[in-house]
């Protein structure tokens, strides 16, 4: 592996006048982490803290006739068992989980199960004890009765007549009416825009193909934790790594019977997630062991556990339908996708429906979703949920036209590129947008424009996330040297604490580094939605630009009151205080802060909001394979990622992102996957068998950050985390076929199966 | 996991009487990177109430060599130590491709060949290299020390003709000649830290221009590793070529009885073994032609 | 039941005892029983390197040590890469080139990362893959781990 002599990050910065934003300050919880001291959620420890350990179904769809839990009692060392008969019996409603919501019933029979197991390594029942060896033998005594039934794991098969059903109560619902008919089926949906057969009859090429996706987990390092301890007045606290404090916090709520005023959840460090930590898992059970045995109770998910007791992303199969005209322009296209919610319902199959035509401009399309319950864990959201599955095909389909034209796959992508004011087959309208840019870029890329190499196949594609706003709360106060405290919500998954703060300073005019950012627990600030959807640099971004300005103003009052003059002669830059009246009157903040205590006492502001306004990012990639004709490996020889993030506060936090993605999306595509048995049970759950990539499988991976201001959000932001997950699957698909004549049609495209294809 | 009480004998004789004292449920641990994680996981094949510890018995940390004696491993010597070793990288320099390609770096600091040979995987990265070099594994056992071919130590998958109060003490690779040539080649779908899909470990002699000799050792693709004795004996007395060594994968290819796993299809596993062995061949052949 | 194995050894240039059961591994004596919480846990088999310690001069993953080997060994973790308050220039170039994001697995690429600069100060980008092909990261992607690793190279070898 050699690394190519050119740029390897490049910002293609449209508004430099930023002091702060844009800069690349080392993040301020760096030191703890690289000398690990900083605490995550396993690391948490208390005075007679108990461990739990979870015992799981061995069977993929089954009965519960019994649970006995007598022996596992009576182990020695064992303080307390519990199942689901343990939760308190409420009554059903609809919880809001972080992105999107659920039946309470659901959320907690995912829990702990109670009539069935409903996939391989669902809960059943939790054990304590202080030795988590103990913990674990005890598991072995509880005894289960169970009586198994035929599993269904695709959603071809869930969706078959006479399939066997997972959920009596289910029936399907039917472009939004309840047909009452039984099935696997949680519902359909249909977006129409135009007429796709009039669209179809004017095409003069039409391809389609049919893609399957297997399931895969986001894979984040760290396994799933919590611990639990009740105070003597009836609060519980739970100390977790979790993508939403308040989601925890809400669902233990919900789950527990409690007001959420009784519940404190306090965010520990979180090593990765990925939207894999928006969903609660442990932290009930902890709960409920913490409740019966009167003290802490830390439970870790072992990494078998992970793969099978969380929620990985969906498995997929869809039907993409797109006609052009041989000028290149596309006429009409149709998307028919059904995605595996796992065993209960709420696959991402909408967002894929948002997500999969967004990039071109159509006067005629049709996008028919499925979600569909398969008896497999529950799917959460991976980064860009549903976006990845969609774009495998599209970005095939079209690559496929353009060849059959004798067009440049993107100059063909360029002359159908959605702008400012398209309209989506979904419904909105696009406001400014990146898309044009971002394929231009890749086009004027010295990779794209470089000679391939002898034996090497090249691709491209393009995705894109819409992103997410919602609530976010930020407060700051002026400490006394002239820094700030900045409190907020987001657990900090990447470096955001760092981005957020970064903004504070811009108002503020100070450095970065005398902005001191912290992750606070549930009772200490405002409420604030997951660190999810690419939302944290945007919208908890704004609550911080807020509260600064809420800071900056009070700190021009301040002023005016010591100098005795109207504040609205006074004003604000780079840290210092002046007027424009008067140019004797200056002062620096930090002088200012000196005398906070004796001119009136202290200043700090907040905000809580939850701005519109949100810009999606479109993110595409060039990457030069190499395939082992005798062995059908692919070696990804090299690869660039471009994206729009609008405003990179942080440049080198937004190339790790669009860096990280796509090394997500590399291993998508040609080694991930649930490897299930014929009974239904996963294979493969372990980091030996599962393969993510090492640092050996890849190449560096260079970046272009374009920057397309968004409108809605002061200094331009585009959450960036997602969209570069989009187009990796078929830009190594586009490559692969580049280099070998096969177009592959399912995930991955391990070695085996591009020796195999025709 | 479950109790398990840990020994650290210090002698041959003390680490033998500890194996043959408990009715079958000692095991002896060097490096623990498969005997730790089976420990954990309670696999039924693994059913050790004691641990022995054989990391301090002096003869199994020998790491020598001697123009007649040829290498000697101890059993409880770590790759890191083999593939650091200037005899190893000078006489022996294919049982380096095994070396650093068992696990990675982390795992490398741990893992030995003794281990790697007892735990008997078909899969076993060590195995058809050293099979290829025509090594001897010493074994001692309450009724003395005996001494067998490598390639008769694994009988099933997982599965010694080790007694379960026996202890390998040290694999012994005769000594090479400058017409000899080695190497073992696997295919994994990932870089590093993969299970071989399948593997070829092969050795040949060269001499005027003629195979004189070739051994032939697949991996991943029967309950054991697969000595295939006919791929080798039919290159002797072949010009060195593609012919004679398209016709040894062939009979490797053929010889070869993989199932469907997670890991692979028996199909692709197949076809596997004859793109492995030519590779492993030719390269086997540049390095005895180079040497 | 018997009970626990008293254990001496030497962590960070510390002597420390402490009893274990001989199943707990050195990871969990690390984490639950000493205090040392840096070394982290990711896969408790061997193949995720997060919990990466240096053991008597190599690299290896605590979850597949027992506690009980650690007697007379002497462990370096991540808690003595730093000099007191002075960070490892492997530290320093972590920050500066921002290797981490989640940060879950950098104690792991340090320590193994400070293994490869001793053995070897000037290190090919291969050698630098192929040695951390052990520790895997889920959120960089190793482009600015590896350039970190780089950039550290040169700044030991510059002091």
């Amino acid at each position: 592996m050699t690394t190519i002599d050119n740029e390897s990050n490049v910002v293609l910065a449209t508004n430099t006048d930023f002091k702060v934003v844009g800069t690349r300050p080392v993040r301020h919880d760096g030191t703890d982490k690289v000398t690990g001291r900083a605490l995550y959620g396993a690391d948490y420890d208390a005075s007679g803290l108990l461990h739990g350990k979870i015992l799981r179904s061995p069977h993929a769809h089954a009965l519960i006739k019994s649970v006995n839990t007598s022996k596992a009692e009576s182990l020695d060392g064992v303080k307390a068992v519990v199942t689901a008969s343990d939760f308190p019996q409420v009554a059903d409603k609809t919880v809001e989980l972080g992105e999107d919501d659920t039946k309470l019933e659901w959320l907690r029979d995912n829990i702990l199960a109670s009539d069935k197991a409903l996939y391989g390594g669902h809960a059943i029942a939790g054990v304590a004890a202080a030795n988590p060896h103990i913990a674990e033998e005890a598991l072995k005594l509880i005894e289960v009765e169970y009586e198994v039934l035929p599993a269904v794991l695709t959603t071809q098969e869930a969706m078959a007549d006479n399939a066997s059903i997972l959920h009596k109560s289910l029936t399907t619902q039917e472009l939004g009416e309840d047909t009452g008919v039984v099935s696997n089926v949680a519902s359909h949906f249909q977006h129409v825009k135009g007429d796709v057969s009039k669209g179809f009859a004017e095409a003069d090429i039409v391809k389609e193909r049919e893609f399957n996706t297997t399931t895969v987990h986001q894979g984040y390092i760290e396994p799933h934790n919590g611990t639990a301890f009740w105070s003597a007045d009836g609060r519980l606290h739970v100390w977790c790594s979790t993508q939403g404090s308040f989601v925890v916090r809400d669902s233990l709520a919900d789950l527990l019977d409690l007001p959420v005023s009784m519940v404190r959840v306090t965010p520990m460090e979180i090593g990765g997630a990925f939207g894999g930590k928006i969903p609660i898992y442990v932290e009930p059970v902890a709960a409920l062991l913490s409740k019966k045995t009167g003290a802490p109770v830390k439970i870790v998910m072992s990494r078998k556990e992970t793969f099978e007791g969380s929620g990985p992303t969906s498995g997929s199969y869809m039907k993409i339908k797109i006609g052009a005209k041989k000028d290149g322009t596309i006429t009409a296209a149709h998307a028919w996708m059904a995605m595996e919610a796992g065993a209960y319902p709420g696959s991402p199959v909408g967002a894929a429906a948002q997500c999969v035509f967004a990039t071109y401009d159509l006067e005629n399309a049709l996008i028919d979703g499925y979600d569909v319950v398969v008896n497999k864990p529950k799917t959460a959201a991976y980064r860009a949920p549903g976006a990845p599955n969609a774009a495998f095909g599209t970005e095939q389909v079209i690559n496929e036209l353009a060849e059959e034209l004798q067009m440049d796959p993107i100059e063909f992508r360029l002359k159908n590129v959605a702008v400012e004011g398209t309209r989506r087959p979904d419904g909105p309208t696009f406001r400014r947008i990146g898309a044009k840019e971002v394929l231009e870029a890749m086009r004027d890329h010295p990779h794209y424009q470089s000679k391939k190499q002898e034996g090497q196949g090249r691709g491209v594609a393009i995705g894109f996330w819409f992103n997410i706003g919602f609530d976010s709360a930020c407060n700051i106060a002026v400490n006394s040297d002239g820094t700030v405290n900045l409190t907020e919500g987001s657990t900090d998954i990447g470096g955001s604490r760092t981005s957020i703060a970064m903004q504070a300073a811009e108002v503020l005019g100070i450095p970065a580094e005398d902005v001191r950012p912290s992750v606070v627990d549930t009772d200490t600030v405002g409420f604030t939605a997951v660190t999810g959807g690419s939302r944290t640099t945007f919208a908890t971004g704004w609550a911080a630009y807020e509260a600064a300005q809420d800071v900056k103003q009070q700190c021009l009052e301040r002023a005016a009151s010591i100098w005795d003059v109207d504040v609205d002669g006074l004003q604000m830059e780079d840290g210092v205080i002046s007027s424009t009246a008067d140019s004797e009157l200056r002062m620096t903040l930090k002088e200012l802060a000196s005398q906070l205590g004796s001119s009136g006492g202290g200043i700090s502001g907040s905000a809580s909001v939850n701005p519109g306004g949100v810009g999606g990012s479109f993110a595409g990639n060039i990457a030069d394979v190499s395939v082992d004709s005798d062995t059908g490996k692919v070696t990804v020889e090299r690869f660039t990622c471009v994206q729009d993030a609008g405003k990179a506060i942080h440049p080198s936090y937004v190339e790790g992102q669009m860096q990280g993605g796509s090394v997500q999306g590399i291993g998508w595509a040609l080694n991930e996957e649930y490897f299930m048995g014929d009974d239904g049970n996963m294979n493969n759950s372990s980091l030996l068998d599962y393969r993510m990539p090492t640092a050996l499988d890849l190449p560096m991976i260079d970046t272009v950050i374009v920057e397309v201001a968004n409108p809605g959000h002061p200094f331009g932001v585009r959450g960036v985390g997602e969209a570069n997950i989009v187009p990796p699957t078929p830009t190594l698909a586009n490559a692969i076929y580049d280099a070998t004549g096969k177009r592959m049609t399912e995930l991955p495209m391990s070695p085996g199966a591009i020796l195999a294809a025709e | 996991m479950k109790w398990i009480d840990f020994e650290k004998p210090k002698s041959v004789d003390e680490a033998v009487k500890l194996l043959s004292g408990s009715s079958g449920n000692a095991r002896a641990m060097a490096g623990g990177t498969d005997l730790i994680v089976q420990l954990r996981v309670g696999d039924p094949r693994v059913n050790a109430d004691i641990v022995v510890d054989i990391k301090s018995v002096p003869e199994l940390n020998e790491l020598s060599y001697s123009p007649d004696k040829g290498l000697t491993i101890g059993a409880a010597v770590e790759c890191y130590k083999i593939y650091n070793n200037e005899n190893v990288k000078k006489h022996y320099p294919a049982i380096l491709d095994s070396a650093t390609l068992i696990g990675g770096t982390q795992i490398q600091g741990r893992a030995t060949f003794g281990g790697n040979l007892c735990n008997a995987a078909p899969s076993g990265d060590a195995i058809p290299n050293l099979i290829a070099h025509r090594a001897v594994a010493t074994i001692a056992g309450p009724n003395g020390t005996r001494t067998i071919p490598v390639e008769e130590v694994c009988t099933g998958p997982r599965q010694t003709s080790i007694g379960s109060d026996e202890l390998l003490v040290s694999i012994n690779l005769p000594s090479n000649g400058q017409d000899f040539g080695a190497n073992y080649i696997r295919f994994t779908p990932r870089n590093e830290m993969d299970i071989a899909v399948a593997g070829a470990g092969v050795s040949v002699t060269v001499a005027d221009g003629k195979f004189t000799s070739g051994r032939v050792c697949l991996a991943s693709v029967a309950p054991t590793p697969l000595f295939v004795k006919e791929a080798g004996d039919t290159l002797v007395g072949k010009p060195v070529g593609e012919e004679a060594i398209q016709g040894a994968a062939d009979l490797a290819k053929e010889a070869a009885k993989p199932i469907s796993d997670m890991r692979g299809t028996a199909e692709y596993r197949k076809h596997l073994c004859e793109v492995l062995t030519r590779r492993a061949l030719n390269t086997a052949v540049e390095r005895a032609q180079g040497s | 039941m018997p009970g626990k194995t008293y254990v001496q050894t030497t962590i960070n240039g510390e002597q420390v005892d402490f009893l274990c059961e001989p199943r707990q591994s050195l990871l969990e004596c690390l984490r639950d029983v000493i205090g040392l919480t840096g070394t982290k846990e990711g896969c408790n088999d061997g193949n995720c390197g997060a919990c990466t310690v240096n053991m008597d001069g190599r690299v290896v993953t605590a979850c597949l040590v027992l506690g009980v080997e650690a007697e007379g060994a002497n462990i370096e973790t991540i808690e003595g890469v730093a000099d007191g308050s002075n960070l490892h220039p492997l530290q320093l170039a972590f920050l500066e080139n921002a290797a981490l994001q989640c940060g879950i697995c950098t104690p792991g690429f340090i320590v193994s990362s400070k293994a490869l600069l001793e053995q070897n100060p000037d290190p090919t980008e291969h050698e630098i893959r192929f040695w951390l092909a052990n520790n895997l990261c889920r959120c960089t992607g190793y482009d600015k781990i590896v350039r970190a690793v780089q950039d550290a190279a040169k700044r030991l070898q510059e002091a």
